[in-house]
């Protein structure tokens, strides 16, 4: 399906930049904002994203006898070392490789999970889980529904790294998610930081329903955090307020919050502009009344993901905000998007929703 | 510009080059371990052959009963079933297609909105279903209400999803047809052609690891291997070592499409080779040709942990469904011949001659039969259909909120416009 040149070589470009320590190129479109220091959940240790993901599938392993990990180059530690050290420690039957093939691999996977299997599957880009569409959208999303509950396919799991990376250009950076978002059954979740990623994915391996984990692929290093060393769960389908404010509210998920959380410290000490931060954490189903209750709040909202303008989730949550906040509104509501384009290469400074487009729209707003 | 002078010097040495390399080539290529991964051993050649597919021999087509039901002399180890359990199968294939006469007549008098028959091919489903144990997990197509039957699956149940009523297993959500029991180990079916193929591998990978004595089967038509989760699957259970039987219903048709134009090989069995899988190809007429391969078949998967290729040769002789009318694309004497081959005469032939059922019996079977079935009908007919709300159920484990926002706003809207609603 895809050229394994372009795979290795972006691993390789990973490597080298680490390497060089060059961690500019990366960074140059936000402030990575590490989560605050908290010993509620146990002793913690300084982990990036992957290693945080790698230590809630190696707790997943460690407890649950009858969980698997598989996916293309799973068993040697995955390209971007998610999954380094697991096969070691559970076995080639446990963590396995696959034949290259998207939709084999999340239709394996379901089928694990109607046997009672926990499945823990990764595709290797979401820019290539489109083969698995159907697998995702017919089979997955309507398990339970179409067999009236007799069969479902709730420990599925699959893990796929998303979104701009500084050089990914048209085939790996893209942020599918809202493609997914049309598919009741699924529950779609995009962790913001080392810390998130763990607990979210911990609790999407043990739903009940199957879940499509996006991970923020220029986060797998570039986000470290003090991540608990055990287990914990945190809630699906529930948005988090990282910043209050009265003027406006910027929601995101992703990447895009750390943008947005830059964003906002900019527009409080230039302009004054007070604005409140949303992670919506879970795409579906997602928190509506956290929104609404926001917005309904500070009267104005800004809804900023990578994903192209039409059609992006940005749209639903504008429709609903529009319904639900009305008579609450003191402007338009903004979408600051990436463009209706395919994901560009040298563009991609240019492409993104970046902290001055937010600015400029927060502005616009405050001063509509 | 080259002079000619030059020319000719360079094509000298061309031609003693040539010459030299095929000098060289006088040693005998040999056997060696094979460098390449993937690849056992590999022979050196220096024959440039183009290797031809061998369509000139087909793979052979195992059966057991001719044409006219007599046991062919030359079977070896084969196994016959006891005499009540003979019977069974007769009786389930007589009873199948007595069911798809009243349904396919139902959704014709519009008392059903679909139907798909398995006329022709209840050989392969009612011997099939015969040679499994019952743990065994089935994933199924669309044409295999035959091993659901033979499982235990009753008529009311098939009538009741038919009808899509409140005692429907899958509560009114599927089309007719799109069966399925938790307690039969028969996965509930989807539309989409050949999604159930990699699926059944990973339920095939979970039991191998969790060693239990249970395989999968799964079944799909010749047209659904062209899919590519067809390859998926195949490729998947060879390389993860998976017990799983692949079971093809070569039936000669998707939909309109004939065999001849879906594939350009030796059928679907000759897929197995490729992907390293071990293959069957049997009369799918015959009943007792399929319940040994499927016996044998299940016990070549469960001792040596690989999967299996089992291509069943029938032919479905009624349409695709209630929307297709075949005699558009095939003749009425190729189905004609066909008729001549009906699975179920071939049987009752067998059981004749080894006097264990006679015209008597079939006539008082089939009487008997139809009465309780039209009895059945009339009763699933009646019931009524599930509550409304049941639509939001089941989406996920629990109702998420803006689901309760969606009920809760058409429980308002039909308080409002209920006389433009089904009543309950």
């Amino acid at each position: 399906m895809h050229s394994t040149i372009n795979k290795y070589s972006l691993i390789c470009h990973a490597t080298k930049n680490i390497l060089c320590g060059c961690l500019k190129r990366y960074s140059s479109h936000f402030v990575y904002h590490p989560e605050p220091i908290s010993n509620e959940l146990g002793k913690t240790s300084k982990k990036n994203m992957y290693q945080a993901i790698n230590s809630a599938m190696d707790l997943v392993l460690s407890k649950d006898s009858n969980s698997v990990v598989f996916g293309e180059d799973v068993g040697f530690g995955g390209v971007f070392r998610c999954t380094s050290g697991l096969r070691e420690r559970y076995g080639k039957d446990r963590v396995f490789n696959t034949p290259l093939c998207e939709q084999g691999i999340v239709g394996f996977g379901i089928g694990l999970a109607v046997a009672g299997t926990t499945a823990i599957a990764e595709i290797q880009f979401a820019d290539y889980m489109f083969p698995a569409l159907d697998q995702l959208v017919n089979e997955a999303a309507k398990y339970r529904y179409r067999s009236g509950n007799l069969f479902d396919c709730g420990k599925l799991t699959v893990r796929t790294p998303c979104s701009a990376v500084g050089h990914g250009a048209l085939y790996h950076s893209q942020s599918p998610e809202s493609f997914y978002a049309h598919a009741p059954g699924l529950k779609i979740v995009m962790p913001r930081s080392a810390l998130t990623a763990k607990g979210l994915l911990l609790s999407c391996i043990r739903d009940p329903n199957p879940c499509i984990f996006f991970e923020p692929k220029i986060m797998y290093r570039l986000a470290v955090d003090d991540v608990p060393d055990d287990d914990y769960e945190l809630p699906l389908e529930k948005a988090e307020v990282l910043v209050e404010g009265r003027d406006i509210t910027l929601i995101g998920w992703g990447t895009q919050v750390h943008v947005l959380l830059e964003v906002a410290e900019i527009a409080n000490k230039d302009f004054g502009i007070s604005c409140e931060v949303i992670d919506l954490v879970t795409i579906l189903p997602w928190d509506k009344q956290t929104v609404a209750n926001s917005v309904k709040k500070t009267g104005r909202a800004i809804v900023s993901h990578e994903a192209p303008l039409t059609g992006g989730f940005g749209a639903e949550i504008s429709a609903s905000i529009q319904e639900d906040c009305f008579l609450h509104l003191e402007s338009p509501i903004r979408r600051v998007t990436g463009y209706d384009t395919p994901f560009p290469h040298v563009f991609e400074q240019f492409y993104l929703p970046n902290k001055w487009k937010c600015l400029q729209a927060i502005k616009e707003l405050v001063n509509y | 510009m080259y002079s000619a002078e030059i020319m000719l010097k360079r094509l000298i040495n061309i031609k003693l080059f040539k010459k030299q390399y095929m000098l060289s080539s006088t040693i005998p290529a040999n056997t060696e371990e094979s460098v390449y991964r993937g690849i056992n051993k590999v022979n050196y050649t220096s024959n440039l052959d183009i290797n031809e597919p061998s369509l000139n021999s087909p793979v052979p087509i195992f059966r057991i009963l001719n044409d006219t039901g007599d046991i062919l002399n030359n079977c070896k180890s084969i196994i016959i079933p006891e005499n009540n359990e003979l019977i069974k199968m007769y009786k389930s294939m007589v009873l199948l297609s007595i069911m798809d006469k009243i349904l396919y007549e139902s959704q014709r008098q519009g008392r059903i909105s679909f139907y798909m028959t398995n006329e022709g091919e209840e050989a392969a489903q009612i011997g099939s279903a015969a040679g499994l144990n019952s743990n065994d997990l089935v994933y199924g197509q669309y044409r295999e209400a035959g091993v659901l039957l033979f499982r235990g699956f009753t008529p009311e149940q098939f009538m009741n999803q038919c009808f899509g009523n409140i005692d429907d297993l899958g509560k009114g959500k599927q089309m007719p047809v799109h069966y399925g029991s938790k307690n039969l180990n028969f996965v509930t079916l989807s539309s989409p052609l050949t999604t159930q193929l990699p699926q059944a591998v990973g339920s095939a990978y979970s039991f191998k690891r969790s060693k239990v004595d249970r395989c999968t089967i799964v079944y799909f038509g010749e047209g659904a291997s062209s899919e590519g989760d067809a390859h998926a699957a195949f490729n998947f259970a060879s390389t993860l070592d998976c017990p799983i039987i692949f079971f093809c219903r070569n039936n000669g048709y998707a939909i309109s499409t004939p065999a001849n134009e879906q594939y350009r090989g030796d059928g679907i069995v000759s897929h197995g080779p490729g992907y390293g899988i071990a293959t069957i190809r049997v009369d799918g007429n015959d009943i007792l040709a399929v319940y040994n391969s499927v016996l044998k078949a299940r016990e070549y998967v469960m001792t040596h942990t690989r999967p299996i290729l089992l291509e069943a040769m029938t032919y479905r002789r009624g349409h695709h469904s209630t929307s297709d009318d075949s005699t558009a694309y095939r003749s009425k004497d190729e189905i004609k011949q066909w008729s001549i081959k009906n699975p179920i005469i071939r049987f009752k032939q067998l059981l004749e001659k080894n006097n264990l059922w006679n015209n008597q019996n079939d006539v008082e079977y089939e009487k008997e039969t139809k009465k309780q079935l039209m009895q059945l009908f009339a009763i699933a007919s009646k019931k009524n259909k599930p509550n409304w709300r049941e639509m939001f159920n089941d989406v996920y484990h629990e109702i998420p909120n803006n689901l309760l926002e969606q009920m809760n706003s058409l429980e308002d809207h039909i308080s409002q416009y209920s006389d433009h609603y089904p009543k309950q």
